[in-house]
């Protein structure tokens, strides 16, 4: 109980740190770390599969795609990251305080939903729920791909080259 | 067999990128056409099954276990034409053929996921198609690369993703309730656990994502600024088929497959309905851009859908999908004769055009059409879609819902006619006196929608019996009047 209160915790100041840190790079990294800390509480839930691909993809693949973007742009000068900071700040302020209190509340109110619990631990391997169960939705991430290719290409590639 | 209607496009977009650069630049609209036609055909004239059987080894393969039922046609036939409408457009607007390309390939991949949302019946697929299509829009809002079309385009992704999340979540929990993702599954798990807080709330949060994708107030944040900044064709894509197919079919689909009968649903689809139908209205009345006129018209025309729905009634849920169709022809038109008009003009300030009919007689005659139907003047087809909803609203026994969208029916009117004044009525100014009829890009989709208004309008009352067959295999646990 003491270790999940911890992560939760830990997890909700990573996340309130990539939001509100003032630069850009930090905000990646950040947000690597939230994933890390996600993949421990979604590993923690007995979905070991659901946190390797967290691991893998949310805070391997897209940090390295986050942080080598960040790498090809120009950064922001002090003068204009202390007045981002200050906007953001008047703008965000009141998050940390509303998520606190949202997580009190909900705590205090000791919700018990009632869940008919259907849905026992797959024994489906890993496997064949994708190729089998849900190609479908494999080939549907394929076309998401596909579309983001040529998004990156038209909207990318070309204006560099124009 | 429908599983082509998802394959062939992705398929036409390998093919494209196969050839030398020269051969798939000429082949591009060609190939594009050929798939749009083939799916307007392939809804309209009925297949044999024996065909299906041959030709669905693929799709079988991909585990593509569509469904298709009367909504999913109607659907299917408007995503069809809409496409068709958008590539004659774009041709006539494109500066080059390596323009034409990029778009056509987008558009493909974004028929792919229409089509793609219209026959799933699990609420995962559902949102992974519903994700090919968002991507694809935003790629296309951004098309032309304006500072004005950056900034629908990313306020579009803001709130989309937004939806997404919300949706995203409600799929966990129903997932979490129901044990499985289909929508028949979900829909049990309704029937057996109704009041079950989890439901309720992955209901509301399901909705809250529908409503903002089809852009109803007061969640219509991006929609003018997305239809008004994206170029022309997309504009008439977005406007026509994209916010119907994955805002509105979407909530549609979830109430008559999986949330079923529920007075508190009826009162949250009658308050979104009421609110979008009367301030899109009033805000249509205000607008002096005639794309951005437009673009509130559309919410106030959703929420007529969404009044139908609420009626829960078979001649309700028939009024709502006929006026989703006729919604998608007629505010395309206009979209088409809004793109026509900037064309020449090079203006879409309404105050600053006048008598335009004089020099463009067909974009504005059509745009008459078009005006009156979305009035719901008859004998076009608006009017009988209009007539439908405020019947069954009456019969329902919610006769001030019915009286509301009477009186709003007249603000539709009110707008239009004031459209109608400004821009292709009276005197023509003396700048635009030498201008010409638009090109043949937007003429053949004129007269063809504008054919479609008049023709379905003076067909309906003789196939209204049998569209309400029709629809009815679609409702099973509704109220039939």
């Amino acid at each position: 109980m003491f270790i999940d209160i911890f992560l939760l915790s830990v997890l909700v100041l990573a996340s309130l740190w990539t939001v509100m840190t003032r630069s850009i790079l930090r905000s990646a990294i950040g947000l690597a770390l939230t994933s890390v800390i996600l993949a421990i509480v979604i590993f923690k839930l007995n979905a070991p599969l659901a946190a390797v691909f967290e691991l893998s993809v949310c805070a391997g693949l897209i940090s390295v795609l986050f942080i080598s973007t960040i790498s090809l742009t120009q950064p922001y000068t002090n003068e204009e990251i202390l007045e981002r900071v200050k906007i953001m700040f008047g703008r965000f302020k009141f998050l940390p305080i509303l998520l606190v209190g949202l997580g009190a509340f909900l705590f205090f109110m000791n919700i018990k939903p009632f869940v008919p619990f259907f849905y026992k631990e797959s024994l489906v391997d890993v496997r064949v729920f994708l190729w089998d169960l849900r190609r479908i939705d494999v080939f549907g991430q394929i076309l998401v791909l596909l579309v983001g290719v040529f998004g990156v290409v038209i909207l990318f590639k070309e204006r560099v080259k124009k | 067999m429908y599983s082509w209607l998802v394959l062939l496009p992705f398929l036409g977009v390998i093919f494209l990128n196969l050839p030398s650069k020269t051969v798939r630049l000429k082949l591009a609209f060609w190939v594009s056409l050929f798939i749009v036609v083939f799916q307007i055909f392939f809804v309209i004239v009925p297949m044999p099954a024996a065909w299906g059987h041959k030709l669905d080894s693929l799709g079988t393969f991909l585990k593509m276990n569509f469904v298709v039922d009367c909504l999913t046609q109607v659907l299917l036939l408007c995503i069809g034409l809409i496409s068709f409408v958008t590539l004659f457009v774009q041709r006539e607007m494109a500066q080059d053929e390596k323009q034409m390309f990029n778009f056509v390939n987008v558009l493909l991949l974004v028929l792919a996921g229409m089509n793609g949302i219209v026959l799933v019946r699990d609420i995962f697929s559902l949102y992974v198609f519903l994700e090919i299509t968002a991507i694809g829009s935003f790629i296309l809002i951004s098309f032309d690369e304006s500072f004005s079309a950056f900034e629908g385009a990313f306020k579009y992704i803001i709130l989309s993703i937004v939806a997404t999340v919300l949706m995203l979540l409600a799929i966990g929990l129903f997932v979490l309730v129901a044990g499985n993702t289909s929508f028949e599954a979900i829909g049990l798990a309704f029937l057996d656990y109704p009041n079950v807080f989890l439901m309720r709330l992955a209901m509301g949060l399901f909705l809250s994502g529908c409503f903002i994708k089809a852009g109803l107030m007061p969640f219509h944040g991006w929609l003018p600024d997305a239809y008004a900044s994206a170029p022309a064709s997309v504009s008439i894509l977005l406007a026509g088929i994209v916010t119907k197919v994955v805002g509105v079919y979407t909530l549609m689909r979830v109430v008559v497959s999986i949330f079923g009968f529920d007075p508190t649903l009826r009162t949250i689809l009658f308050l979104v309905g009421i609110f979008s139908i009367v301030f899109g209205a009033l805000a249509a009345l205000g607008q002096s851009d005639f794309k951005r006129m437009l673009a509130y018209s559309s919410i106030s025309q959703v929420g007529y859908i969404i009044l139908g729905l609420a009626s829960f009634s078979l001649l309700g849920l028939a009024g709502a999908v006929f006026h989703l169709f006729n919604h998608a022809m007629f505010k395309s038109l206009l979209f088409v004769n809004s793109a026509a008009v900037e064309s020449r003009t090079g203006t879409r300030h309404m105050d600053s055009l006048s008598g335009l009919t004089q020099r463009m007689p067909v974009t504005g005659v059509s745009s008459v059409f078009a005006s009156l139907s979305a009035a719901g003047v008859p004998p076009l087809a608006g009017f009988w879609s209009k007539l439908l909803i405020i019947m069954a609203l009456w019969f329902s026994g919610f006769a001030w819902v019915a009286v509301i969208a009477l009186m709003a029916s007249v603000l539709t009117l009110a707008y239009f006619l004031s459209l109608q004044r400004r821009v292709f009525f009276g005197t023509i100014a003396a700048e635009f006196n030498n201008i010409k009829e638009a090109g043949f890009g937007f003429m053949v989709p004129s007269v063809i929608l504008a054919a479609i208004i008049l023709g379905v309008g003076i067909i309906f009352p003789f196939i209204f019996s049998k569209f309400i067959v029709f629809m009815s295999h679609l409702v099973g646990g509704f109220i039939v009047y």
